[in-house]
């Protein structure tokens, strides 16, 4: 096998692997993981008020 | 126990304020070269001459503002969503300084004229060895953060920014490989086309992973949080990552479009870059998306603006790109001004903007401020930056068109028909209105300045305490 045909077949199989990916990505498995992924930019805010190094954990709790 | 550790906002804090000075500085000396262009007796001293203020102008951008920008975001985004204080404080403050030393050694050794003449990566190799050791510890910090985070998720910003940095990592290795004869001078590893391609492949892949993957970790953050709404489509930014990573690698030939590089590898990179057109377009749609419903917010908050006008010239820009990659478009654009308005429309509309956004949604909560010290300034550094980038970019297309135009018409005998400094002549008017429009950009960022100076006055320095695991649910 030439070499070229090695790289032919890499250039195939990133394809698939993308394919794969895709696929996996939009499958109902992932749903929950995903909506949960997506709130966590948000989940985690504090109020940013000067006094922020003093929030406790459970007024973090309530705010979230 | 957990509620008394803090994040580490220290760094943060560090890299935000400095991407303001560095993006000062650098667009400053983008004015000034432009100006050269319009008044070439500006050229006053070998120092301070074109040839020498233009690298220290890119490098002083993208890597001094743009750099800046990504340490501050990325240190902060990867602590908050991973519920963990960054790891290894102590090289983190390392990546700060030798960063901070590195921009220092460009701004010195460039006008001095030591450069190894590898567009974008023009520093001499002492200082290359010094940016190894800056960006490994960079890696080993954020790494380290994603390694210690309690949630086990790794956020999709963290996995644009894990992209970048080790993407850049390997560029930089492998582009910057060199000979070193004396202190200052080096000579590149690879020869004729193989360094010409070595080169390439390193230059656009600056663009699409220092200045694109980067960033597109910014707007996953720093937009779903200033707009208050989750990101569109998790699944798109998933499959956008995965796109984006596959395809942007094999763009790079389009530089090297109609020169002694194989034909076929041009192709592959004009098909590279036109399928590059697919991930770029869902993540900016992805982006812009998140404010579906939410759209009422865009009218009062300029920091929202900053972000949806940076994404939607994303979206030019990364159109643009693929038309221009054609061999037969290239053939008109190729070595014109047109190049350099595509650029700016990525640099000033796209990545500066972001930033911009992004940074003025961090200075108040790293300085225990509710906001900005005015609401005000923002939405005029908005608008005076964004007709400064219109006005920039086109200038550049018109100038670009008519520079392609003048040199390939040719009279009926065959001869050119325009000498190159006709078309010199012809491009001062535009050369104008480019410097105006970059004097706006620049103004904007003297008003941000203000403002960060404003809102930095009597606040104080503030951690904000470490999230418990539970808090994500």
């Amino acid at each position: 096998m030439d070499i070229n045909d090695l790289r032919s077949l890499f250039t195939v199989l990133a394809f698939v692997a993308f394919i794969g990916i895709v696929w996996w990505a939009y499958s109902d498995r992932r749903k929950k993981t995903y909506d949960e992924a997506a709130m966590l930019p948000l989940d985690d805010d504090s109020p940013f008020v000067p006094s922020a190094p003093q929030v406790t954990k459970d007024q973090e709790r309530k705010s979230s | 126990m957990q509620s008394q550790a803090t994040y580490n906002y220290k760094v943060v804090r560090q890299f935000a304020v400095m991407t303001v000075i560095w993006g000062i500085v650098g667009m400053l000396v983008g004015v000034i070269i432009a100006a050269q262009l319009v008044w070439p007796e500006l050229n006053v001293h070998e120092w301070l001459s074109y040839g020498r203020l233009r690298p220290l102008h890119t490098n002083a951008v993208i890597f001094a503002f743009g750099g800046c920008a990504l340490f501050a975001t990325s240190y902060f985004a990867v602590q908050r969503t991973s519920h963990a204080p960054l790891f290894a404080p102590g090289l983190a403050a390392f990546t700060f300084w030798g960063w901070q030393l590195i921009i220092v050694l460009a701004a010195v050794s460039l006008p001095l004229g030591l450069t190894s003449g590898k567009e974008y990566a023009e520093l001499e190799w002492p200082i290359d060895i010094l940016i190894t050791l800056v960006w490994v510890s960079y890696a080993v910090v954020f790494f380290g953060t994603i390694a210690k985070r309690t949630i086990s998720h790794i956020y999709v910003a963290n996995w644009f920014f894990g992209g970048f940095i080790l993407t850049v990592a390997v560029l930089h290795l492998v582009n910057s490989a060199a000979i070193p004869v004396t202190l200052f001078k080096s000579y590149s590893a690879y020869a004729g086309v193989q360094d010409a391609m070595v080169q390439w492949w390193y230059g656009h892949n600056a663009v699409g992973f220092f200045l694109t993957a980067g960033f597109l970790g910014m707007m996953y953050y720093f937009v779903p949080k200033q707009a208050g709404r989750p990101v569109y489509s998790y699944r798109l930014s998933v499959v956008h990552f995965w796109a984006l990573i596959f395809t942007y690698m094999w763009a790079g030939p389009h530089h090297l479009h109609f020169t002694a590089l194989p034909d076929w590898t041009q192709s592959v990179g004009m098909i590279f870059s036109l399928i590059l057109l697919a991930p770029s377009w869902g993540g900016m749609i992805n982006g812009i998306m998140t404010l579906s419903g939410a759209w009422h917010k865009l009218r009062d908050d300029p920091i929202l603006k900053f972000m949806i006008t940076s994404l939607s010239f994303y979206g030019m820009s990364t159109f643009e790109g693929p038309m221009m990659s054609i061999k037969t478009v290239n053939a008109l654009s190729h070595y014109t001004d047109w190049t350099v308005g595509h650029v700016h429309s990525g640099a000033l509309g796209w990545v500066a903007m972001i930033s911009i956004g992004s940074i003025y949604y961090l200075l108040p909560r790293l300085f225990g401020k509710p906001e900005m010290a005015s609401k005000k300034l923002i939405e005029v550094h908005f608008w005076v930056a964004t007709i400064g980038v219109v006005l920039y970019i086109a200038s550049m297309w018109i100038a670009g068109v008519m520079q392609g135009l003048m040199w390939r018409a040719t009279n009926v005998d065959g001869t050119l028909t325009y000498s190159f400094v006709e078309s010199v002549k012809a491009t001062y008017p535009f050369w104008t209105i480019r410097l105006l429009g970059g004097l706006l950009f620049l103004s904007g960022m003297l008003i941000m300045a203000y403002n960060m100076f404003l809102t930095m006055a009597g606040g104080k320095a503030v951690n904000a305490p470490v999230l418990a695991p539970a808090a994500a649910h």
